[in-house]
């Protein structure tokens, strides 16, 4: 039934095998893993290189100093203290922003951000500012006994302080999507407010708690500017890991009598950086389930 | 509408959803609780963020106009902020046209690793600024892998501005490049394939059609990368050495103020960097909403 | 102006997946052609081929006596018309349609002019300074048209472009699409999933499966003389009955079809469009015994159910006046015209849904099929 009229073969025709396009579009990618490559890669080699070239002397050697051993603990439960606790008050405040309305709601969600604009190191100066020994708030807490400046509850608000907006980002959004029609379902069939929170709400929530907390511990383990001025970096005491490192490095700043260098800072750092990279990959993985920035 | 109670109750107004059973106390509840729940958001959030705020404020004018004029007035104080501002502004040119770049290759390629990718994306956020001032150290002070590079050519990159502006672009990669990606993925590419079909190259392309459709994106990660380069001061500590008058920031410049006991002199410097960020965090705000508002 | 559009041996696989297989064939100068067929068969592809957007494994594109095969899009000087319109979202109509002639350095006034007569042309005139998140579906797609034809291209490259309508408006734009085309005579490739879409509109369809050309013929020839099964199937509604090749042709308990590509022996499905049908109270020369199961009075025709004396039903649908009070129960005799016989191996029946064998009624259209119970007293 073939019409010949609408087949026609024009002369010359062949088939042709065309290269892959894939050769185009390397200037770009180049450009970019280029840059991703030598900015990121390559320290990152570097740190692990001098910090663990030589074996673990360097850590040990390290972990000798004073003070350094329990800086690195106290660092890791103040963290994981600060990502427990703005995970829940992360996801109250992003539950309060999305589904209630009040008035200054938008000025509270603009208040949230204020972490992620002002210098970390401004932030200590604010902490120490309000609840030090000086200031009336402070005065009044310091005569009940409660220490903040220069004590373990100070580094903890400022831990608390930076990274209380990535909780509430990272939720936000997952609830912003979320489809209000089943907690409906669920209130029709009688379900209390705390019981939908719980069994529906709650459960699709989760991975974007979970990734938010986990941006939280990485970024309480490492945090400095905030940590540096409100904790009083006192060894044994105040003294967290990132400020312990500032102090390996440079020996003679904070009034530290450390007495290492730059490759058992390197040591520690690496420790840390490890640390700080399974997180990132923790996170990855909990993201992948719909709420990161790249979809596959 | 079917009750439990013998009485007969009008309908709540804000209550459950018609047709839910409910009992008065389980109605009183429902108004209550949300409610509640904006108080402790409030709270924490007042306790947190804004009482510090409040207390800086306090502080930095409490100092009087006498004070404020002398710190502004000093030659050191006003270098340190030229050099912020200056790290900042090449921070943020660079990491926008690199981040838009790697942007288009993660929202777009396909190629084997990109996870790998993203996740180098996010670690600037998760490392520790120290450790990352650390890295540079290693990679370009005494022993270092190019420091033999560099010395032959008489460039000095620790203890001066190149290390400065290499470990405040390290720390502020993520910001564009997440923000960018998300936009890149919803707008998809067939505007660019009309654009193409009618004759366009790709570089007009981009120009034309690519860029105003990101910009909102674009804007609100460049914000975030700006407010983050100036409130860097972990990383810049350990490569710059703090000089006076020649390698300290701003931020450095408060550290210096209060190690030295001029409290007064750091708070207002603070503040200051406290107002160029809270003008930030507007515009901050204001492109999130608009980039929201078009992701309709 | 016009050129043909001429491509052969077109291959393009997606790692494992091949989505269209050495496919050959024309669009004529001046013309509109449909590429048809259902989700998956590549047609998209093939349009997007020759667009530029999408680089073939194999084969060769040309249009007039240029061959674009390995040029970009902007060599290639197309207008290309996408589904979902890819209307510049910050640009406003007159912006957007005014791209073209902007990128190739068109003097203002001369883009200007061409900006309004195209305006005009597709009705929009006053709508220059709206942005496309003002305009409903129909009035983004003319833009669309109006943006694509702008710079005069040589060919029109439409996939899908009534895809994203409602069904009214669908209709309105096809009719409009039509006369634009008598006014403009542009060479036009139109992909289309929507068989009475490329019915209507087209000089020629090239009917698609599975990366393959099953048919390529007028509209008519599509329709009445389609080549294999599966086009049998996918344009019009069919009825499919199945039965073996006997003294060179199929019958029913009475004569119905001749047979004559299909050997004797051979089991053979029987395409037959429900208006194809023909009832009679008195045994004909080539007609065979129904039993009438159900009629259903739509106005002036009427649907009807029948059995064949093996089981198997059919559909017909007969003017009123033609069914001379023929009730349900009735037994009288039908007698097909213009039937198509296939051999069952060549009908691939995985891909024709559903043959619904005795007790089953199928009537395949271009959509799903609808099978509809045997019982009485359903729908």
């Amino acid at each position: 039934m073939a019409d010949a009229a609408i087949q026609t073969r024009r002369p010359g025709g062949r088939a042709r095998l065309r290269p892959g396009t894939a050769a185009r579009r390397w200037p770009l990618r180049g450009a970019a893993l280029l840059y991703l490559g030598l900015f990121i890669l390559l320290p990152v080699a570097a740190i692990i290189q001098r910090g663990y070239g030589s074996g673990l002397g360097n850590l040990t050697s390290a972990l000798s100093s004073i003070g350094a051993w329990s800086a690195i603990k106290l660092t890791l439960i103040l963290a994981v203290l600060t990502a427990i606790i703005n995970g829940c008050f992360g996801t109250l405040l992003a539950y309060v922003l999305v589904r209630i309305k009040f008035p200054g709601r938008s000025l509270l969600s603009t208040v949230v951000d204020l972490p992620f604009a002002i210098p970390t190191l401004v932030a200590g100066v604010m902490l120490a500012a309000l609840y030090g020994p000086g200031s009336v708030v402070g005065g009044w807490l310091e005569r009940h006994g409660v220490h903040i400046v220069d004590a373990q509850p100070g580094i903890l608000l400022a831990l608390l302080f930076v990274t209380l907006p990535l909780v509430v980002r990272s939720v936000q959004p997952v609830l912003l999507e979320l489809d209000p029609a089943e907690e409906e379902a669920a209130r029709v069939l009688g379900a209390g407010q705390w019981t939908t929170f719980r069994k529906v709400v709650f459960p699709a929530l989760r991975p974007a708690i979970t990734a938010g907390s986990l941006q939280a511990l990485a970024r309480a383990l490492g945090e400095f500017g905030a940590v540096v001025l409100v904790a009083g970096n006192i060894p044994n005491k105040t003294l967290t890991a990132p400020v312990l490192i500032s102090q390996l490095i440079n020996p003679t700043s904070y009034g530290s009598t450390a007495t290492s260098g730059p490759d058992e800072a390197a040591a520690v750092s690496a420790l840390l950086f490890g640390l700080a990279f399974v997180i990132v990959l923790a996170t990855e993985k909990v993201s992948s389930r719909g709420s990161g920035w790249l979809k596959a | 509408m079917s009750s439990t109670q013998a009485p007969e109750r009008p309908p709540q107004p804000d209550a459950s959803p018609a047709g839910a059973p409910t009992s008065p106390a389980r109605a009183r509840s429902e108004r209550l609780v949300p409610r509640l729940l904006v108080a402790v958001a409030l709270a924490y959030v007042i306790v947190l963020l804004l009482g510090p705020l409040g207390g800086i404020i306090y502080y930095a004018l409490n100092s009087g106009l006498a004070v404020i004029g002398q710190t502004f007035s000093q030659p050191d104080v006003q270098h340190a902020f030229y050099l912020s501002f200056l790290i900042m502004l090449i921070t943020v040119i660079v990491n926008t046209v690199f981040g838009v770049m790697v942007a288009l290759v993660l929202a777009r390629d396909r190629f084997p690793g990109k996870h790998l990718a993203s996740a180098l994306v996010d670690l600037p956020l998760a490392v520790s600024p120290v450790i990352v001032g650390l890295m540079a150290v290693l990679l370009f002070g005494r022993g270092g892998w190019f420091e033999p590079f560099f010395a032959a050519r008489g460039i000095q990159v620790i203890f001066a501005l190149p290390s400065m502006v290499l470990v405040t672009i390290f720390i502020s990669i993520p910001f564009v490049i997440r923000e960018v990606v998300p936009v890149l993925q919803e707008l998809g590419l067939e505007e660019e394939q009309a654009a193409w079909t009618l004759g366009a190259s790709k570089t007009q392309t981009f120009f034309r059609v690519t860029l105003p459709n990101i910009r909102w994106g674009l804007l609100y990660g460049i914000a975030l990368s700006a407010a983050r380069a100036i409130g860097e001061v972990g990383a810049v500590l350990i490569v710059s050495g703090a000089i006076e008058g020649k390698t300290e920031t701003a931020t450095l410049l408060i550290l210096r103020f209060f190690d030295q006991f001029q409290q007064q002199q750091g708070y207002i410097v603070a503040l200051t960097l406290a107002a160029f960020s809270i003008v930030l965090l507007i515009g901050i705000e204001i492109f999130k909403r608009k980039r929201t508002r078009e992701a309709g | 102006m016009a050129g043909a559009i001429n491509v052969q041996g077109l291959t393009k696989s997606f790692g494992e997946f091949r989505a269209v297989d050495d496919v050959t064939f024309e669009a004529r100068a001046g013309e509109i052609t449909a590429l048809l067929g259902p989700s998956g068969s590549g047609k998209s592809t093939v349009l997007r081929m020759i667009a530029g957007l999408e680089q073939p494994d194999a084969g060769s594109i040309w249009v007039g006596d240029e061959e674009h095969t390995g040029k970009t899009p902007q060599e290639r000087r197309l207008g290309f018309v996408f589904q979902h319109y890819a209307l510049f979202r910050h640009m406003n109509v007159r912006q957007n349609v005014e791209f073209g002639l902007k990128v190739r350095k068109t003097p203002r006034p001369d883009a200007r002019a061409r900006v309004d007569e195209l305006l005009d042309l597709v009705g929009l005139g006053a709508f220059g300074g709206r942005y496309p998140d003002q305009l409903s579906g129909g009035q983004r797609q003319r833009v669309a048209l109006a943006r694509a034809l702008a710079p005069r291209p040589e060919v029109l490259l439409l996939d899908e472009p009534f895809g994203a309508l409602d069904a009214h408006v669908r209709q309105e734009l096809r009719r409009w699409l039509d006369g634009l085309h008598r006014e403009l005579g542009v060479t036009s490739l139109l992909v289309t999933h929507d068989q009475e879409e490329a019915l209507e509109l087209a000089s020629a369809v090239v009917v698609m499966r599975r990366g393959r050309v099953e048919q390529a013929a007028a509209p008519v020839d599509i329709y009445n003389r389609p080549a294999t099964p599966f086009v049998a199937g996918f344009v019009g509604a069919s009825n499919v009955i199945r039965g073996t090749v006997e003294n060179g042709g199929l019958s029913f308990g009475g004569p119905a079809v001749a047979a004559e590509d299909v050997a004797d022996g051979t089991d053979a499905q029987v395409y037959i469009r429900p208006h194809d049908v023909r009832l009679t109270r008195i045994q004909g020369e080539r007609s065979f015994p129904v039993t009438v199961e159900r009629r259903t009075n739509l106005g002036w025709v009427s649907k009807l159910q029948l059995r064949l004396t093996d089981g198997q039903m059919i559909f017909a649908e007969l003017p009123n006046e033609e069914l001379d009070g023929i009730e349900e129960r009735d037994r009288v005799y039908g007698s097909l015209r213009n039937a198509k016989v296939f051999s069952v191996d060549a009908a691939d029946l995985a891909s024709v849904p559903g043959d619904g064998g005795p007790g089953q009624a199928v009537l395949h259209t271009s959509d799903e099929p609808e099978v509809l119970a045997a019982q009485a007293g359903q729908n």
